[in-house]
């Protein structure tokens, strides 16, 4: 057997969150060995992460890298593996984080050691979650993540830090249930927890319906989808900023995963039968947050409902059953993870001088802080989805592919990204330009060296996925184009309107 | 026809036990008080040496006494975890007894001899053996709850047990004697036989079984024969409230289990209805009454109620596969029981005298941080967030009722659950989020820190590694019974 390279990436943070809690020593020595230790293993991990980047074989939908121990027999084993798709969503957990500890590097003051271990945990259950086999190993992960969440948001949340970590606990642990007697059912009809198997196994057309729905109520909470929305805004406004980013960044990226993994294949008739309830719920997700993301006054609450229409986009895409859709959806988790997480970076940074996250508190910030108004155009721009973004690539597939599906679908989509230009352009004009008489505000210092080290590489991220997508595309042509497969002989009618050179372009 | 020495060698474990039960009595009556504490690491001997012959003695389900008493797998299996709780309830009331000043002899006496009642009931093979067993464990009980006889709480808690439980027994009693009446017997095996001989809706057996598993339900203590518990947990002294949380409970379930799979097997159908009621209801007022408590003992016993209910849906699936999660589940809960009364029996003021209340706990996490994770471990496993092993034996027993087909059963025990992790989120908020409340006495005894360190473990996803050899034994054991 070849070097365990997942579980070595799954569980090497673990055992350094054990490492920074028991590490002896005063509370200054313990905080300051916490961050350096949180800090040398995410980039160790985000090493691992672009070594399996680089070895990876990109010419097959198979899962790569398996590894399998029958070790919890009867009701689960540790079977590890990954695909284009989970390959691209574990790079992107593993670039996040070393930027989440940066961030929280002077901002977290204290329990230290408890905060860094929290999201080195964190960590080995978002990849986890990305890399499992097992269909319980997957839940265990997927529930796991609330308890480090929990305990980010209620310990070092803000002021109603309790009301929105039971909110975000309680809300997902409903979801999450359902989905768990759906897949105790699923491997009683199967008779294998073993995730390839699964997902070549046929279920009767009308148990999917109710597993879909059973699975539906998991993901859209995850994702989270309109109406079972409400967690997110509380959860981002209450997280620190670095809760917020991991939230934004790869939490919300578990449900969209969790369709593509599951929902889309293992039930294919469901999914076609159930694509108006997606669609329905994502028009009005993508409206109906935008226009509540138009009246925020606090700055994190807005970038959470454009979160919200992100989303949206995603599961529109996903639904709409071809290349473009579903490819433009999963470029829209990279990119949103990216960008969204960017933002609130960006916020973490004139919260961490001013203490607040009022929009109408702020304004000018161009004239004392220039830098910061440059990276903060950059993502803004990018979650507008202007072409040379990642955003713009993102957005453009998700609307060749549903134009292909539903011209109402498309148009309800593109009013998403009207709006979307609006809430950004207004959140921006209110804080970086205009005049400031407010003292405070004038003091503020531009961003020092650790803050730009923070965002100058995810804004070479952002422009890289917006100029050359290919970079990030080609791992997702396998895995999809296996997937549409499988979705074939389900799949409806498509309206023949493909650009050719579109077409061309990403279906290889 | 087995002879008496083969029947005494057949029971050897019991034999034991109440040979242990004179000799520390008799040391005690001679030595008094002082002797509390090596009676109690005496006690310990005499369980594990009981402990050890279980290996010894064939468990092969062969009968004893007439067919009044059996020794298969499943109650070695039982009586392991009997044994086990009784001696950490024994240990661990050391300090208290000490701090308390009740540090009475009579305590591992009466231990010892309310797991002799367990061991019986588990192993009962008749209704008469196994109304013997229950009356035993439960007249020890009864004192053990009163066992602070000088304070008021402690005497109410007695009382009232005393007397909820004699009424129970009564029932239990009044059905058994139904049961006769309608059977001409009180053998598990002849009840077997008979019950599925005659059909199984003859009405007067119905009216036994129900008084029958009503008596039975008092003492696991679920819905509708639950109101005594936080009374009793809250009233009794913690080590008690540890006690009765733990042995007794598996006990009970293990003689539910084999009253309703062997006894009344061939009336399934019947008593079905009843399991899936009482499950469903413990379930839902465990998770909904816990929710106002502010007395951690009473918050936990609540938790039990909420736990039985769970372990329930095993026996309402009624296969081998929910027998086993029945059996996975006790195991479990047992050391995650244990380890929330050890946690609470560290929560002592700054004169050492027991503190109780959920506000008390604000800010462990800050004071005494080994504790609170403790706590974390032990409250998110209670409330069956994976990958703690308190997940798993939920995972069991919904498996084994989503292969039965109860549906709805499982539906409604997943969304008890989530209103049930409320609560358990809780104890977790005060602990870690609130500011910290006044600090606790340090701790003073290094066995019990040792026993949680042990629990916490064994409850924390490394717990993982032992589901299968867990599981496996535990269906080893219900093999023994279906």
């Amino acid at each position: 057997m070849s070097f365990p390279i997942l579980s070595v990436i799954v569980l090497l943070p673990l055992v350094a969150a054990f490492w920074v809690l028991l590490a002896p020593g005063s509370e200054d020595a313990r905080a300051a060995n916490a961050r350096i230790t949180a800090l040398v293993v995410t980039l160790i991990e985000l090493a691992l992460g672009v070594v399996l980047w680089v070895n990876f074989d990109t010419s097959t939908a198979a899962f790569q890298y398996v590894e399998r121990i029958d070790l919890f027999a009867p009701f689960l084993s540790w079977h590890l593996g990954i695909d284009g798709i989970a390959l691209m969503l574990i790079v992107l957990s593993t670039f996040l984080m070393p930027f989440c500890i940066l961030a929280s590097w002077d901002s977290i003051q204290k329990r230290v050691p408890e905060y860094m271990a929290a999201f080195l945990l964190m960590e080995t259950l978002m990849i986890g979650v990305f890399a499992s086999l097992d269909l319980f190993l997957f839940y265990v992960f997927f529930e796991g993540g609330l308890i480090p969440m929990y305990l980010i948001i209620g310990i070092w949340g803000g002021a109603r830090r309790i009301y929105a970590s039971y909110k975000f606990f309680l809300y997902t642990l409903l979801g999450s249930v359902l989905m768990l007697l759906a897949m105790i059912y699923m491997v009683s009809v199967a008779h294998t927890t073993d995730i390839p198997t699964l997902l070549t196994f046929n279920f009767d057309p009308e148990v999917q319906t109710w597993l879909w729905l059973a699975f539906f109520a998991s993901f859209a909470v995850k994702m989270p989808m309109w109406p079972v929305h409400t967690w997110l805004p509380d959860a981002h406004v209450e997280a620190p900023t670095a809760g917020s980013v991991i939230l934004a960044g790869v939490l919300l990226k578990m449900g969209g995963y969790g369709f593509v993994r599951f929902s889309l294949p293992m039930f294919p008739d469901a999914s076609v039968e159930l694509m108006w309830l997606v669609f329905g719920l994502s028009i009005v997700a993508v409206v109906y947050t935008s226009l509540v993301a138009l009246v925020q006054s606090d700055m994190k609450k807005l970038i959470a409902y454009s979160s919200i229409a992100h989303m949206a986009f995603v599961t529109a895409g996903l639904f709409v059953f071809n290349t473009q859709g579903i490819e433009g959806s999963l470029l829209m988790m990279l990119s949103h993870g990216l960008v969204s997480g960017a933002l609130f970076l960006c916020v973490g940074v004139i919260y961490d001088r001013l203490h607040t996250r009022e929009i109408a508190r702020y304004g000018g910030l161009a004239n004392n802080m220039p830098r910061y108004a440059l990276f903060f155009m950059l993502f803004t721009m990018a979650s507008v989805g202007l072409p040379a973004t990642s955003g713009f690539v993102a957005e453009f597939l998700v609307l060749l592919g549903t134009f292909a599906a539903s011209t109402w679908l498309a148009v309800g989509m593109t009013t998403g990204i009207i709006l979307g230009a609006a809430y950004m352009l207004y959140l921006y004009r209110r804080v970086i330009f205009g005049t400031q008489d407010n003292p405070e505000v004038l003091a503020m210092t531009d961003l020092n060296p650790r803050e730009i080290i923070t965002l100058v590489p995810i804004a070479l991220a952002v422009l890289w996925m917006g100029i050359y997508p290919t970079s990030f595309l080609t791992p997702l042509h396998a895995p999809v184009a296996n997937l549409l497969a499988r979705l074939h002989h389900a799949a409806p009618p498509v309206q023949k309107v493909m650009p050719a050179t579109m077409a061309k372009g990403s279906a290889k | 026809m087995t002879t008496l020495a083969q029947s005494v060698h057949l029971a050897s474990v019991e034999a034991i036990l109440a040979a242990g039960v004179f000799v520390t009595l008799m040391i005690g009556v001679f030595r008094g008080d002082r002797s509390l504490v090596p009676l109690t690491w005496v006690v310990v001997a005499i369980m594990a040496l009981a402990g050890v012959y279980l290996g010894v003695v064939p468990a092969a389900g062969a009968t004893g006494f007439g067919g009044l008493y059996i020794a298969d797998g499943f109650s070695t299996f039982l009586k392991v975890l009997i044994l086990g709780a009784a001696a950490v309830s024994a240990v661990l009331a050391l300090p208290y007894l000490k701090q308390s000043a009740t540090a009475r002899f009579e305590y591992p006496v009466l231990l010892l001899l309310s797991a002799l009642g367990m061991c019986m009931m588990v192993s009962a093979n008749d209704l008469l053996s196994l109304y013997v067993g229950l009356e035993l464990q439960s007249l020890a009980a009864y004192v053990l709850a009163a066992f602070h006889r000088n304070e008021a709480k402690s005497s109410e808690a007695g009382l009232k047990y005393f007397v909820l439980g004699a009424l129970a027994s009564g029932i239990l009693l009044y059905g058994i004697s139904l049961v006769y009446g309608f059977t001409g017997t009180t053998s598990f095996a002849a009840l077997h036989a008979v019950v599925r001989g005659h059909g199984a809706a003859d009405i007067g057996v119905l009216f036994g079984l129900v008084f029958i598993l009503s008596g039975i339900a008092f003492k696991i203590a679920a819905v509708p024969f639950h109101m005594w518990t936080p009374d009793v947990y809250e009233g009794a002294p913690t080590p008690v409230a540890a006690f009765f949380a733990s042995a007794p409970k598996a006990a009970a379930m293990g003689l539910l289990l084999r009253v309703a799979i062997d006894a009344f097997g061939g009336m399934t159908f019947d008593w079905r209805q009843i399991v899936t009621f009482v499950s469903i209801a413990s379930m839902l007022l465990g998770a909904v009454g816990a929710i106002g408590q502010v007395n951690i003992k009473r918050l936990l016993a609540y938790s039990s109620i909420n736990n039985i209910g769970f372990a329930l849906i095993g026996l309402a699936a009624g296969t081998r596969e929910g027998v086993t999660g029945v059996l996975f589940y006790l195991a479990v809960y047992l050391a995650m029981t244990l380890g929330s009364f050890l946690c609470v029996l560290q929560m002592r003021g700054p004169d050492g005298e027991p503190v109780e209340t959920l506000a008390s706990l604000s800010g462990l996490s800050r004071t005494r941080p080994w504790l609170a994770t403790g706590f974390a471990i032990f409250m998110f496993s209670l409330a069956g967030i994976p990958p703690l092993l308190g997940f798993w034996p939920k995972f069991a027993v919904f498996q084994a009722a989503m292969d039965a087909h109860l549906y709805v059963l499982a539906v409604v025990g997943v969304v008890a659950s989530v209103v049930g992790a409320y609560y358990y989120l809780r104890v977790i908020k005060s602990v870690y989020f609130d500011d910290p409340a006044p600090a606790f006495a340090p701790a003073d005894s290094r066995t019990n820190s040792a026993m949680i360190v042990v629990a916490a473990v064994f409850c924390s996803p490394i717990g993982m590694l032992a589901i299968t050899p867990l599981v496996e034994a535990a269906s080893r054991a219900a093999a023994a019974l279906l």
